[in-house]
């Protein structure tokens, strides 16, 4: 069943650029909730370079991805965002004008007058092994993420991979399953070495086992996996019986269901104006890497600006009736209110 | 100015001028080399950037640093010779590096 969310704007992509934008809309006094397919904020920045140096944001000579999302949850604490993490905007509709409802893989449905599309460079999804046929197994017996423990009890098991994923999942489905066979590249495993010894103590004791080398083949029909072939790094190939595959890999940036939603696409970006940061749809904004334009740079200093802008234009949405005076934050007596600092 | 060349999976052979300093993952975007993804723009931690140093060359690129290691595992096919080419930087040294780039970066 799914539960009807009302909001005024609802940003997808809970990067920098779409935290950012929630503090642009707030001191407009325009309400928020947020989507995102990671199970943390920060896109990118948490994503893929949570530690590393950024030296380009303006007035701060250095800060790391990381950094900056926790600085920018400090600058929108007041503003008070809904954040819907580990969910995926699946479908798009316009409803009125303005008007949108938005559905998500979690169940959700959104009603809203804008959308802002801060999808970055798209969402987050499992990396796919270059298996010949693979994608026909996918439903049925090749999964990228466990939902249900339950689904693999009893059941032959060959997870892939060599991070805390894989080790985390050898080791909570290894009681449950018939068998599992933990298959790497090498003989040496990135995860946390507590979850290291516990599986090579497993090994150890015959309860699972441990391939070096990685999947080459499957075999099966109807999308049910019956046997896989395993490459050692000597070249030898082993045959395994088994009933369900997990590849580990870690996560690789798609465009998505965005291409859906019946937005002019340019090449997988959104084409913007640079007024407004609208789309060719009303309503609909785009900002960030993912939009396009003459001239267009995918720094978060831009995204910010864009946010800055789309915030204009959607309170002509949101309050129509009602006069936009612009304000500074340094000197206006009512956005230090709404910052909760006068 | 040091050259490098990049063999696509499908023969296609592209040499192409590299700047000191810059790294191999860079020049190839620079030159268009489609196969070279480089999602994470540089920061060792996508694997989007995988080449296979050619065999006489491997032994002057040296072999990946253990955080390098650590991403190869999310990489797909890779070889004893395999790096990823924003951990390599362009020197005099490797002036007529010759890398082989995959055919699939796993997007």
């Amino acid at each position: 069943m799914s539960e009807t969310i009302k909001t005024d704007v609802l940003i997808v992509g809970a990067g920098p650029v779409g935290l950012f934008a929630v503090f642009e809309l707030g001191l407009l006094d325009i309400k928020t909730h947020l989507v995102d397919i990671l199970d943390k904020v920060g896109g990118q920045c948490a994503e893929l370079y949570p530690e590393k140096p950024i030296y380009d944001i303006p007035g701060i000579p250095y800060i790391t991805g990381h950094g900056l999302t926790e600085a920018l949850m400090q600058q929108i604490k007041p503003f008070n965002p809904t954040f819907h993490l580990n969910e995926m905007v699946t479908s798009l509709e316009k409803t009125g004008d303005p008007g949108f409802r938005v559905t998500t893989d979690g169940g959700k449905t959104f009603e809203c007058k804008c959308v802002v599309v801060a999808a970055g460079g798209g969402s987050f999804q499992p990396k796919r092994p270059p298996i010949n046929g693979i994608e026909a197994y996918e439903e049925k017996s090749v999964h990228y993420a466990v939902r249900k423990m339950e689904n693999f009890r009893g059941k032959r098991l060959v997870v892939v991979g060599g991070g805390d994923s894989a080790l985390d999942w050898t080791l909570n489905l290894q009681p449950l399953a018939k068998s599992l066979t933990l298959v790497h590249r090498r003989d040496d495993f990135r995860g946390a070495p507590d979850s290291v010894n516990k599986m090579r103590a497993l090994v150890a004791d015959n309860k699972m086992d441990l391939k070096i080398g990685q999947v080459t083949a499957l075999e099966g029909s109807d999308g049910v996996l019956a046997a896989c072939a395993i490459k050692g790094n000597d070249g030898t190939v082993h045959r395994v019986e088994v009933d369900a595959m997990l590849p580990f890999f870690g996560l690789t940036m798609k465009l998505g269901p965005v291409a859906n939603w019946g937005i002019e696409m340019d090449d997988e970006l959104i084409p913007v104006d640079t007024g407004t940061f609208e789309t060719n749809i009303p309503g609909l904004f785009a900002i960030g890497d993912i939009n396009t334009y003459p001239g267009k740079l995918k720094l978060i200093l831009s995204g910010f600006h864009e946010g800055a802008l789309m915030a204009q234009k959607a309170h002509r949405y949101v309050y129509p009736d009602k006069k936009l005076v612009f304000q500074y934050t340094t000197s206006s007596t009512s956005l230090q209110k709404k910052l909760g600092v006068a | 100015m040091p050259k490098i060349t990049y063999i696509e999976h499908d023969g296609s052979q592209h040499t192409v001028d590299a700047e000191i300093g810059s790294t191999v993952m860079e020049t190839a975007l620079r030159n268009d080399i489609a196969s070279i993804v480089a999602e994470c723009g540089g920061s060792c931690t996508c694997a989007t950037c995988l080449v296979h140093v050619d065999e006489k060359w491997f032994a002057v690129v040296g072999p990946p640093s253990s955080d390098e290691e650590e991403q190869l595992d999310t990489a797909f096919e890779v070889k004893p010779t395999s790096r990823l080419s924003c951990q390599i930087k362009v020197t005099e040294a490797i002036d007529g590096l010759i890398v082989h780039t995959p055919a699939y970066q796993g997007r």
